[in-house]
């Protein structure tokens, strides 16, 4: 039997993984086992034959191909790779990648968190374990709780959801809460536009979710555990859940985990279409059955969270981080990265860009390297114009500004934000006024309303957008524009979460870098 | 066997969540699931059996863009607003969509922001099918027994 890998990450499926996976199922002499992605997304969809040399890759195949796939298949030792990218050379034969772990786009990386993505059977805990997994688990169990939560506060981890808060720090003073029942919540909500690896994480490699909440309920004395995922994923829903229930057979969840005599289960629970959910307070209260609207902090949900009891709220790759903390040590982790932004952040290139997809790289690799040496430029050809880092909140950087480091401190003394690692790249055919128009008009649609400056200001700043860009007099211009720098204000300073706190980040970074696209002179005035 | 009402449906599809915490997500999810919406007397038969009031199932139903009052249309096309999807055309497409689609009265078309498809947009869905690098001549292709 030859085995073939076929990506089940929704990505692939978007592009014709399914049919490409049926179209080899009942071949004789083939295997097909559905993989997570890689994410080379644009080599979608991108088939492994394990071969006598190890596992190798073909790209952007089609079913049609099948046929000269299954004949490369047992060619291939003898061939050169033909490309790195794009389409074959002849059209009935898929492009030859070689093997992936020696492809540039992939040497260049430190896969820490998505070592396994695209590599292993996510349905599989047996395959899981053999590639590195439940190890992190087994020795956080011999550990003492208060010994856990040190080496996550000395790997130096921090909140990937955007906020890049130490974890360790906060599940410390989740272990130090009082009370009987504590909870680990996931926040699988990843609604930001440009991110994706949360997903991906979550359909290629869903046991490493587990193990890390397992290990967290462990450090924090918690006993129930709930992956909040966005209604939009029902690939990452269904793989979530099918791990879940394989978990709790395997010993890996349960009354008794491992037999270490630590209870903990978990529940996928699912969304319903609301962005703001992704925020910790608002998700807290859909869990809780309640409407998704935003909580004043404090309390914090760490003292009181989920049904007012102690909680853990981390993001997906935070805690899918913490197995390979715990089982490679915290320095391991701590000696990749810069200042105190330690450890890989796992990018998503997106948008507009030729090569898109996932790069775990250590933190201050320049915007410029990702975009343009990962992600080869626009898909388009044309200039890049503007990236926006840091999802639908995050600020548009403009083309001469592209050699910022990646990293919490630098970004943010830029006047940026790194937040989840979202890179949306956009090429000189962008309007930026538009843009700035629709992080508003979002604003807008996706307020929970529970505070004034962001259910309010934001569709005063859809209106006052308008009316500037609409033109007028000089001093209609210099009223509207002092408007919306004030709008912006009262929402930074205002509002209750950073949906409308941070809605003013895309709108300013626009203002000041194109305000051409404003009607506005290049000092930012009217002219 | 007398067949069950739609309401003795929806009280029994809530009942079997009530043991949990904070089961009304889940209950708004199964009874959407097998009516294709969520009307005033499942909203009723749901607040009894969970000890809720109405307004309260009401408020919750009410704040999700997903849960509806009415079924849907035999199809249903979503098409991708997220920025990384504008980058590469989603406004052209979603404009292009719906003119092919405005005369038909069977299909609803409405927006999205994020399918986590991002790296190869513009993305959306055609009855619940997520596709990349989405046009519109593929939207129509994808709905069965349509030309367009």
């Amino acid at each position: 039997m030859t085995r073939f890998f076929v990506p089940g990450d929704a990505a692939a499926v978007s592009v014709g993984a399914d049919e490409v996976a049926a179209a080899l199922t009942g071949q004789p002499g083939v295997e097909v086992v559905r993989t997570g992605s890689r994410g080379m997304l644009w080599l979608e969809p991108l088939v492994e034959v394990d071969t006598a040399d190890g596992r190798v890759g073909f790209a952007n195949v089609s079913p049609g191909q099948v046929g000269a796939l299954l004949a490369d298949a047992t060619s291939v030792c003898s061939r050169e790779p033909t490309a790195s990218a794009g389409p074959a050379p002849e059209a009935d034969h898929p492009a030859y990648l070689g093997p992936l772990d020696e492809h540039p786009w992939m040497t260049r990386q430190a896969r820490l968190t998505t070592a396994r993505l695209g590599v292993v059977d996510p349905a599989d805990p047996d395959d899981y374990a053999r590639h590195g997994g439940w190890v992190g688990l087994r020795r956080a169990l011999g550990m003492a709780p208060e010994a856990v939560v040190e080496e996550v506060v000395a790997s130096g981890l921090r909140g990937r959801g955007g906020a890049g808060f130490p974890a360790g720090v906060k599940w410390r003073t989740v272990a130090g809460a009082p009370g009987p029942l504590k909870f680990v919540t996931i926040n699988a909500d990843e609604g930001d536009s440009g991110t994706f690896a949360d997903r991906m994480l979550m359909e290629g490699d869903p046991f490493a979710l587990i193990e890390g909440m397992a290990i967290t309920a462990w450090a924090v004395g918690a006993s129930e555990g709930y992956v909040f995922i966005r209604s939009e994923y029902p690939h990452a829903i269904a793989t979530m859940r099918r791990a879940v229930e394989t978990a709790r057979t395997g010993g890996w969840l349960g009354p008794d985990i491992l037999g270490s005599g630590l209870a903990f289960d978990v529940e996928v629970r699912v969304g319903a279409g609301a962005y703001i959910c992704g925020e910790e307070t608002s998700m807290l209260s859909t869990i809780e059955g309640r409407r998704g609207e935003v909580r004043a902090k404090p309390p914090i949900p760490a003292l009181s969270g989920l049904f007012g009891r102690p909680t853990v709220v981390n993001n997906v790759l935070t805690v899918a981080a913490v197995p390979s903390i715990l089982a490679d040590g915290p320095e391991a982790y701590a000696a990749h990265g810069v200042d105190r932004s330690r450890g890989t952040q796992v990018f998503q290139l997106a948008g507009n860009v030729a090569r898109g997809g996932l790069v775990e790289v250590d933190f201050g690799i320049t915007l410029r390297d990702l975009v343009e040496g990962f992600g080869g430029g626009t898909r388009s050809g044309r200039p890049v114009r503007a990236v926006q880092v840091g999802g639908p909140l995050g600020a548009y950087v403009p083309a001469d500004r592209l050699d910022v480091p990646l990293a919490y401190e630098a970004m943010a003394d830029a006047g940026f934000m790194l937040g989840h690692g979202g890179v949306v790249v956009f090429d000189d055919t962008v309007d930026m006024g538009r843009m700035a128009r629709f992080a508003m008009e979002f604003c807008a649609k996706e307020s929970c309303g529970k505070c004034t400056p962001c259910r309010i200001g934001s569709q005063r700043g859809v209106e006052t957008i308008d009316r500037l860009v609409a033109g007028g007099t000089e001093s209609d211009r210099r009223a509207n524009l002092a408007l919306l720098q004030d709008l912006c204000t009262t929402m930074e300073r205002g509002s209750l979460c950073a949906m409308g706190g941070l809605t003013p980040m895309p709108v300013r970074s626009a203002l000041t870098y194109f305000p051409e696209d404003f009607g506005l002179s290049a000092d930012g005035e009217p002219r | 066997m007398v067949e069950m009402t739609r309401v003795d449906a929806v009280r029994e599809i809530a009942a079997g969540y009530a043991a949990q915490r904070g089961p009304l997500l889940p209950v708004l999810h199964a009874v959407q699931d097998r009516f294709g919406a969520i009307e005033r007397g499942d909203l009723v038969a749901v607040a009894d059996v969970l000890n809720l009031s109405i307004a309260d199932v009401h408020g919750v139903m009410t704040f999700f863009h997903d849960f509806r009052a009415a079924p849907p249309p035999t199809h249903v096309v979503a098409i991708c607003r997220g920025e990384a999807c504008q980058s590469v055309g989603a406004e052209r497409l979603m404009a292009d969509v719906r003119a092919d689609l405005q005369e038909a009265s069977d299909v609803e078309v409405h927006e999205v922001f994020c399918l986590g498809n991002c790296a190869l947009g513009p993305s959306g869905t055609v009855d619940g099918r997520l596709f990349g690098h989405l046009t519109a001549s593929r939207v129509g292709a994808s709905l069965p027994g349509r030309s367009s």
